[in-house]
């Protein structure tokens, strides 16, 4: 059984890619064709946390933007499991993906696109609002994972765009692991971290993971990989995942 | 909330759906053949340069102008569909004036400059047929606070305040009929930077909070990625390329879109 009915099953995957390729065209440079990966496989389950490795350029951070619809995918196929069906990120419709992203799945990197004005709190609860959950409920549990991530409760009422790079990181990381998302994508999300931080990150990896979370994550720092995943895939730069 | 009832009313379908839009002016080609869907609680940019044809495709959209070519279908709220182009002009106008609102990028063209800014939005509740003077004003404040207006100059008239207010009294009298389609071209075009900030915030909430459908047009492309779900690239008056927001922007596909977002200056 391949593709859409063999996810259907309970102990099928979250995720599953087939034959996923990657290449960009760059027309205003004399229309350059960039391979980044071809052929890619790959099975995630729900409990595991999958760590992609491999050396720089091996398209790790792209492969994750394809699994998010961020990037388009060349070719091959996206499946995600998603209210009760199986989605196609590789052909699904805006509104659909916008849809999924909203309910299923989230990405968390290390950078936080500042939304002028807004203070942290609202930009923290803001994906649970988006869900239909009531302003005071979400702002109180926007508050927890603030205080978790160690930013002062003084500051939550203050747009980040004021705060330091690593205040604004740690927002992100709050906003990010605020919603219990059946898949989550993490992208160095510790990068530049101090320890105290860093632990914070690994606990909710792990905790996700525990609640049945499928997780796929770049992490450059091999003490983190050791505790955050469940399960290592190279990819080379000949695109073959293991 | 919003949320859940944008997504209720997703089942029947998109808000509004037009097929085939071509315009031209002489020889000149406003848009040519542009068909789209826009999805109830969905906000589309349309982004291009000067002269892309942006501003005719929205005027085609919002029925301000009927294109020579095209087909106009509108969900109503009675959950008919209706032709737009083919209603007539009484009808349509009132469409117009009670379920959509149009935003225009210099205020002067959406206020009348000789009356308060009170009244301003006053005129669209009675234009609904809004009689009761102490409820009309009851809402006018309500949507004067909700774009942030100073309260104590309600009764101001629109020559006296700053561009920025008067694009928050212009936002105001669209909105206070409860639409359920807002047209904006370049909403926040020509105000100073930490205005524009203020306007798209308060853009951006009053989207999310109304789970109102919008149609922007904007040159700006951080504009349409903090506004926009989905975005729209115009070049020579047809559709070059079109998708999810930060796919368009982040994995642009068509030479013209890679070059818009490689011009973009960073800070």
């Amino acid at each position: 059984m391949t593709g859409v009915d063999a996810m259907n099953d309970d102990d099928a995957p979250v995720i599953r890619l087939e034959g996923v390729a990657k290449s960009f065209v760059l027309h205003n440079q004399g229309g350059i064709e960039l391979d980044v990966f071809r052929g890619i496989d790959l099975d995630v389950f729900a409990g595991e946390s999958v760590a992609l490795h491999g050396p720089s350029g091996t398209g790790k951070s792209s492969l994750i933007r394809l699994i998010y619809g961020n990037y388009l995918c060349s070719t091959g196929r996206i499946l995600v499991r998603h209210g009760g069906g199986v989605t196609d990120i590789a052909k699904a419709a805006p509104h659909e993906i916008i849809e999924l992203r909203r309910h299923t799945m989230g990405y968390v990197s290390q950078f936080l696109r500042v939304i002028p004005r807004v203070p942290a709190l609202q930009v923290v609860a803001e994906p649970l609002r988006a869900v239909g959950i009531r302003a005071d409920e979400a702002e109180a549990r926007a508050g927890e994972m603030l205080a978790r991530f160690n930013i002062p409760e003084r500051l939550w009422s203050l747009a980040p765009a004021t705060f330091s790079g690593g205040e604004q990181q740690r927002v992100n990381l709050a906003r990010g692991f605020v919603m219990d998302y059946p898949v989550l994508l993490v992208d160095e999300p510790t990068a530049s971290l101090d320890h105290a931080n860093r632990d914070v990150v690994i606990d909710q990896i792990r905790a996700a993971v525990d609640r049945g979370a499928a997780v796929v994550g770049i992490f450059h720092d091999a003490a983190v990989r050791e505790t955050a995943a469940t399960r290592i895939v190279e990819l080379t730069p000949a695109g073959a995942a293991a | 909330m919003t949320t859940m009832s944008a997504q209720e009313a997703r089942d029947d379908g998109p808000l509004l759906t037009a097929t085939g839009i071509s315009h031209s002016y002489g020889d000149r080609i406003g848009c040519r053949d542009v068909t789209l869907d826009l999805w109830p609680g969905e906000v589309l940019g349309v982004v291009g340069e000067s002269g892309s044809g942006k501003t005719t495709l929205l005027n085609c959209l919002s029925a301000r102008f009927i294109p020579a070519a095209g087909a106009l279908n509108y969900l109503l709220r009675t959950g008919e569909t209706a032709d737009v182009y083919a209603m007539g002009e009484a009808e349509r106008r009132m469409l117009m004036r009670t379920d959509w609102g149009f935003v225009h990028q210099n205020p002067r063209d959406g206020l009348r400059m000789g009356v308060s800014a009170g009244a301003n939005v006053g005129e669209r509740l009675m234009a609904v047929g809004a009689r009761h003077y102490g409820a009309i004003r009851e809402q006018v404040t309500d949507w004067l606070g909700r774009v942030e207006m100073d309260l104590g100059r309600i009764d101001d008239l629109p020559t006296q305040f700053s561009g920025g207010m008067q694009q928050r009294v212009q936002i105001a009298r669209n909105l206070v009929s409860g639409p359920r389609l807002v047209f904006m071209d370049e909403p926040t075009g020509g105000l100073d930077v930490s205005v524009q900030a203020r306007l798209l915030d308060l853009l951006r909430g009053l989207t999310n909070d109304l789970g109102l459908s919008a149609v922007i047009v904007t040159h700006d492309l951080a504009v349409a990625r903090l506004l926009s779900h989905r975005l729209m690239v115009m070049r020579r008056g047809e559709v070059v390329e079109q998708g999810l927001t930060d796919q368009v922007l982040d994995d642009p596909q068509h030479a013209y879109t890679q070059l818009l977002v490689s011009s973009v200056l960073q800070t």
